[in-house]
């Protein structure tokens, strides 16, 4: 299998982001991937937490009685379902790095938190002579050290994964809950059910049921839709592979492996809900 | 209705069979796709359609470019045009394919392209395990930095902890991460896909410095940065990159012809023949001159060629040095100067192996 030895091999580039990994240009080439799938889903996680909490938000003020409300949530979700996820990213990203200050002369926005074109830097335990202490970040002549830190293409690939998905996820709660017949919820209320007990009992478990599997979609294009972060050069899995198939020219063996991690990721995302689905299609369907 | 909730459980057990078929598939294909070979009969596919398909950059001035009015220009395009004129009898029968430089290699072993001219660096790994060749050097450079003035950074070593833009698919990241381990600088690159996202991040301060080889750094400075005064090239190369046109493997009258046609314009410069005596036919009494002219021995045969094989790649662009001047030296927006480009008889590097 000597196709696959150039795995093996030491990578020979560095980094610029390793997250929780520590990563060297002499280390072997799979170890890079490793650590740019650990960007990805460093990435990822974070933009799919965000984003349910930014559908539920948007959903709930297009559910809502103020007009105002209603207004915004409609134009926002609309404004960002209709334009590339790749346009998006790009505007997030040159906002962060034409508005920040040099990395030379980041602001101080709260103690210890720095923010420049550098990216965002905050306190972070590190693992010292003595133990675990904080480590705080401090301006040094080209830019902030120390810390932990987040890049501006973090940032950037981070925010517009979550605006983006966010305004999907918007559409599938409120469609999932608009899905349940109102007459149940009458007959609920007819029997002397109160508010909260109607939403939790009878009105959550329908619209679950049309809601779960529309959301693992979302879910899974949002781990996909991740491997644009290149083109604003973050280190993800993409763009590690790319630079190993360009440094060793195994086109079709690295971006094998590149389908394979996010078939992966895919898959677990997807068995985790159906795992949840599962559940919820049990308890709503004895009802 | 009361089957919807079953439907993702019916499909779950069918979903991860229906994953592992494709991983299995590529993995085959990837073992099988291994050992490429190519039957070589380039020259009869280039006579066939009438035209070279020549494989360049995006848009590197002074390299290749479209001019004002959208015609290919560059060193490495006249490469391309001299090869044309000197197979097809005219230098315009090119095809130029717009390449990045993750595209570039895959378009040549796939066959889209007959050779590569795109400031592609020849290191052991890309002509070893590859499957091309690289037939001759053009162009001399070396892997530099592109630092805003404003830093004052005076020379490399300094850039101590700085995050650097650099392009994807380009020796540049291995350079830096050699350069920087072995000047304990722990630098920092931040890698794009494009050649344009990599310094448009320098220039809106992303980063501290641009790197990429010397050329492309002064093409950057004199035709994309928002004032040239503003930012400097370092005096320092960290790298050796030799420049030049590639083919593929398994062809090895292609490789000959690409390769003697360089040499013949390099040839051409030592001997003092321009573009204008070649399109003049100035008679000559020197067996060099006149096998360069056509009008003495047939070297053209050797490669399958005809008598005036290397008259007519002069005519099309002139010898190396009217190459080099009009396209990045005195006589362009770049000013780069010759350098380790002159002539190995003017204290050069250039070097032609006899045309006899």
């Amino acid at each position: 299998m000597s196709t696959w030895d150039f795995l093996l091999q030491p990578a020979g580039f560095d980094i610029g982001e390793t997250g929780l990994f520590a990563f060297e240009a002499t280390q072997p080439v799979w170890r890079a991937l490793l650590v740019g799938l650990g960007n990805t889903l460093r990435v990822s996680l974070p933009a799919l937490v965000l984003a349910t909490v930014l559908g539920l938000l948007l959903a709930l003020a297009r559910g809502s009685a103020s007009r105002s409300w209603r207004l915004l949530s409609t134009s926002v979700v609309d404004a960002v379902r209709l334009v590339p996820l790749l346009l998006q990213l790009l505007i997030w990203y040159l906002l962060l790095v034409e508005w920040l200050p040099d990395a030379n002369e980041a602001m101080q926005v709260l103690p210890g938190v720095w923010l420049s074109k550098g990216g965002l830097a905050f306190p972070w335990p590190a693992r010292g002579d003595a133990g675990w202490a904080w480590s705080w970040p401090v301006q040094e002549t080209f830019n902030v050290q120390g810390g932990g830190a987040v890049t501006p293409e973090f940032l950037s690939v981070m925010l517009a994964l979550s605006v983006y998905t966010g305004a999907f996820l918007a559409e599938v709660f409120r469609s999932g809950i608009e899905a349940v017949s109102a007459s149940l919820l009458e007959a609920a209320e007819t029997l002397g059910a109160t508010r909260w007990q109607v939403i939790r009992r009878v009105l959550l478990p329908q619209a679950l049921r049309t809601i779960v599997p529309a959301t693992t979609n979302q879910y899974l294009n949002l781990v996909k839709n991740s491997s644009l972060a290149v083109a604003v050069g973050y280190p993800d899995l993409v763009s590690v592979g790319n630079t190993t198939l360009n440094q060793t020219g195994r086109a079709v063996e690295c971006v094998a492996v590149m389908m394979a991690l996010y078939l992966a990721m895919s898959l677990l995302t997807s068995a985790a809900m159906n795992a949840f689905n599962a559940r919820r299609a049990l308890q709503g369907g004895e009802a | 209705m009361p089957t919807l909730p079953l439907l993702p459980r019916l499909f779950r057990p069918m979903r991860s069979w229906a994953a592992i078929v494709p991983i299995w598939t590529f993995a085959a294909l990837a073992l099988l796709s291994s050992d490429q070979a190519h039957a070589g009969k380039t020259l009869d596919g280039v006579r066939q359609r009438g035209q070279v398909t020549c494989g360049v950059s995006t848009g590197v001035a002074g390299f290749s470019a479209p001019d004002a009015k959208g015609r290919w220009a560059g060193l490495d395009v006249d490469i391309c045009r001299a090869v044309a004129a000197a197979v097809l009898g005219d230098g315009e029968k090119v095809h130029f394919v717009p390449l990045n430089a993750q595209q570039r290699f895959a378009a040549l072993q796939s066959g889209q392209i007959d050779v590569l001219s795109r400031n592609t660096s020849w290191t052991l790994t890309r002509d070893a395990s590859l499957g091309f060749h690289f037939t001759a050097i053009t162009y001399i450079d070396g892997q530099g930095f592109l630092v805003p003035t404003k830093l004052k950074v005076p020379r490399a070593t300094q850039l101590k902890g700085a995050q650097v833009c650099v392009q994807s698919g380009t020796t540049t990241e291995k350079n830096l991460a050699d350069f920087s381990r072995a000047n304990k600088l722990g630098i920092k690159p931040i890698v794009f896909d494009s050649y344009e996202a990599g310094f448009k991040a320098l220039f809106a301060g992303r980063c501290q410095a641009y790197s990429a080889d010397a050329s492309a750094l002064a093409s950057v400075r004199s035709k994309e940065s928002p004032n040239p005064a503003d930012y400097a090239v370092l005096p320092d190369l960290i790298s050796k990159e030799p420049l030049g046109p590639v083919v593929r493997r398994g062809d090895d009258e292609w490789f000959a012809i690409v390769k003697w046609t360089v040499f013949a314009l390099q040839e051409a410069e030592e001997l003092g023949i321009t573009q204008a005596q070649a399109a003049a036919m100035k008679p000559s009494d020197d067996p060099a001159v006149q096998r360069l002219l056509g009008t003495g021995e047939d070297m053209g045969k050797l490669l399958g060629l005809d008598k005036a094989w290397s008259q007519r790649a002069l005519k099309a662009v002139g010898h190396y040095g009217e190459v080099f001047e009009r396209n990045v030296g005195a006589q362009s927006l770049l000013k780069l100067p010759r350098g380790a480009n002159r002539p190995w008889n003017q204290g050069g590097l250039m070097y032609a192996p006899p045309l006899r």
